[in-house]
C-alpha cells in the first residue's frame, strides 16, 4: 500500500483550485465509498474514485495529475448522483482533467488523441466527421488493426459518410476555439 | 400540439441514421412537430466538457442561441450525449457571469432560457403512452420481450435532467408497453456502457457492454431497446468484441425505441432502417411473430373448447 505524508507533501493552494473551479466543497466527502461501489470503471481505474476525493483533500497534486483514472471516468454521472453529501464528484473528475491537460499530465495518450482529434474535426467542419475521425485518430496513433473486423460490419450499412457535413457557419463554430484559446492566454 | 426545435445531433447523420430517420417518422406520425435548427453545429459532445466547461457550454450555447428565433417551445434532440450538454450549459448559464462568459464566445448572445428536453421526454409526457395505445388497441408488439435499456445520462444527475427517475427510469418501459411488448425488469438500465471508450480502449467497452448483454440474455430478453446512438452502437457494432470479453456468443438485436414505435405504427422500412443494425433485427422479429401465432392458436383452441361441451349436450 502507498502510503502518503499529508504533512510533508500537502498542497493547499490545489485544493483550493480544485474547488474554486469545480463548485465544489470538496472537504464535504466523508469517505463514505457510496461513489467507488457505484462506478462503473474501478476495474481499469488505478485509484478509485473515493480515493480521488480524498487525495483532493489531502492536497496530493502530482499524484492525481498522472493518474489513469481521470482519463478514464466517463462522466457516467453515478457518483455524483449517489452522493449524499450532493458533491458533484464528475465535475471534480472533469476538473482534474482540464489541469492535467494544462500542466502536461497525459496518463491515457490514446483517450486523450482521440477526443483532440474530435475537437480538431468540430473545429475544421462545424460538425464532427466520423470518417475522418477515424481516419486521423488512427493516422496519429499508428494503430491500424484496432476495430478492423468492425469494417466489413458497418461499411456496407452505408452509415460512414466519405464526406463532411460542412455548414454554413463553420467559421462561427472555428471562432468558438479561437477565442477561448485567446482568453486562456 | 406545440412545435419544437429538433438538435439532430452529429451521429444521426452517420453511424446513428436509423435512429435519426425514425425519430422524424414517429413525430411525424404522432403529430410531434419539428423544426431543424438552422445551421446546427456540434454540441462538443464528450471531448468539449472534458476540455473545459466554458468551451462546451459555447459549443452546446451556439444551438441554443440559433433555436431561439424559432419561437419553439422546446429545444428537443434524440441523443443523450447532445441532451446532456445543452442542459448543462442551459443550467450553468442560469449563473450571470457564466452566461456572460459563454456569450463572449459567441457570435449571436443566447438571450433567453429556453427548455430543452430529450424526444423520448416529449414521447412520454406529451404525447403519453396511453394516447399511443388508443391508436394501436391490437398491441402489434405483443409477444416481444424487450430488456429496456437508458444508458447512464439520459436521466443523470436529476437536478440537470429533471426526467423521469435516475435509478429506475421508465419512460420508454411505458411506451413498449402501451404497444404490446413484454417490458422485462432489466437491473442495469441506467448503467454505463462503456461510453465513448470505444476506440481508445476497447477493453473498457467490451467488458461493460458484454456485462448488459449478459444481463438481458439472463432475463429471456429477445432484445436490448435503447434510446442513445453510442450504446445502441456499443451494444450492436461491438457484440462480437463483447462476446469476446464474457467468453460467450452473444446473438441479441438491439433497436432504438423509435424504430419499435415506427414498426408498430407501419412506418415504411425505408425510415425504419431496420436493415442497418448489424444484429440481425429478424431473430427478435421472428419470435415475436411465433409468440404472436402461439398465442392465436391458444385462443382458437379454448374457444373450440368453449363450442365443443355445448355441441355434445346439443
Amino acid at each position: 500500500m502507498e502510503v502518503v505524508d499529508i504533512h510533508a507533501s500537502c498542497d493547499h493552494e490545489f485544493i483550493a483550485k480544485v474547488e474554486e473551479e469545480s463548485e465544489q466543497k470538496v472537504r464535504l466527502c466523508y469517505q463514505c465509498g457510496n461513489c467507488t461501489a457505484g462506478c462503473p470503471y474501478t476495474f481499469v481505474y488505478d485509484i478509485p474514485v473515493s480515493q480521488v476525493m480524498r487525495l483532493v483533500q489531502a492536497g496530493q497534486k502530482e499524484r492525481l495529475l498522472s493518474c489513469k483514472s481521470i482519463w478514464l471516468c466517463a462522466t457516467c454521472e453515478s457518483c455524483t448522483t449517489r452522493c449524499p453529501n450532493e458533491i458533484d464528484v464528475a465535475r471534480i473528475m472533469d476538473v482534474l482533467r482540464h489541469m492535467a491537460r494544462r500542466e502536461g499530465y497525459v496518463a491515457e495518450k490514446n483517450v486523450k488523441m482521440f477526443w483532440d482529434t474530435f475537437l480538431d474535426s468540430v473545429e475544421k467542419h462545424g460538425r464532427v466527421f466520423e470518417m475522418g475521425l477515424l481516419a486521423t485518430y488512427v493516422a496519429k496513433t499508428g494503430r491500424f488493426w484496432t476495430d478492423m473486423e468492425l469494417g466489413p460490419k458497418i461499411l456496407p450499412k452505408g452509415k460512414l459518410s466519405f464526406k463532411p457535413h460542412e455548414i454554413q457557419g463553420k467559421d462561427k463554430v472555428a471562432e468558438i476555439f479561437k477565442r477561448f484559446r485567446e482568453m486562456q492566454q | 400540439m406545440s412545435t419544437y426545435a429538433y438538435y439532430p445531433g452529429c451521429s444521426g447523420l452517420g453511424t446513428s441514421q436509423e435512429y435519426e430517420s425514425s425519430t422524424r417518422a414517429v413525430c411525424r406520425a404522432l403529430g410531434v412537430k419539428l423544426i431543424d435548427i438552422p445551421d446546427w453545429s456540434c454540441c462538443g459532445s464528450t471531448p468539449a466538457h472534458t476540455v473545459d466547461h466554458l468551451l462546451s457550454s459555447a459549443l452546446a450555447a451556439r444551438n441554443l442561441a440559433l433555436a431561439e428565433d424559432l419561437d419553439a417551445a422546446a429545444v428537443i434532440t434524440p441523443c443523450p450525449s447532445c441532451l446532456t450538454n445543452l442542459k448543462v450549459a442551459v443550467h450553468r448559464m442560469s449563473d450571470r457571469e457564466f452566461r456572460m462568459q459563454v456569450n463572449k464566445l459567441l457570435d449571436k448572445p443566447v438571450d433567453r432560457s429556453t427548455p430543452v428536453k430529450s424526444v423520448l421526454q416529449v414521447l412520454a409526457e406529451d404525447v403519453g403512452p396511453e394516447a399511443v395505445a388508443e391508436m394501436l388497441p391490437h398491441k402489434p408488439l405483443a409477444g416481444l420481450k424487450l430488456a429496456p435499456y437508458y444508458g447512464c445520462i439520459m436521466n443523470r444527475p436529476p437536478e440537470v435532467m429533471q426526467f423521469d427517475d435516475h435509478e429506475n427510469p421508465m419512460a420508454m418501459d411505458n411506451l413498449m408497453a402501451a404497444l404490446g411488448a413484454e417490458v422485462l425488469p432489466f437491473p442495469l438500465k441506467v448503467e454505463c456502457c462503456g461510453a465513448s471508450y470505444g476506440v481508445a480502449r476497447k477493453d473498457i467497452v467490451a467488458k461493460l457492454s458484454g456485462k448488459l448483454l449478459q444481463a438481458a440474455e439472463d432475463l429471456g430478453a429477445h432484445a436490448v431497446v435503447t434510446a442513445c446512438p453510442l450504446c445502441q452502437m456499443n451494444l450492436d457494432l461491438r457484440q462480437g468484441q463483447a462476446s469476446s470479453a464474457m467468453g460467450h456468443k452473444f446473438q441479441l438485436p438491439v433497436f432504438y425505441y423509435t424504430q419499435l414505435i415506427g414498426l408498430a405504427l407501419g412506418v415504411p422500412q425505408s425510415e425504419l432502417g431496420l436493415s442497418k443494425l448489424c444484429v440481425n433485427p429478424r431473430l427478435a422479429l421472428d419470435a415475436m411473430h411465433a409468440a404472436q401465432a402461439e398465442k392465436r392458436e391458444l385462443e382458437a383452441r379454448k374457444e373450440a373448447d368453449k363450442k365443443t361441451p355445448k355441441a355434445k349436450a346439443a
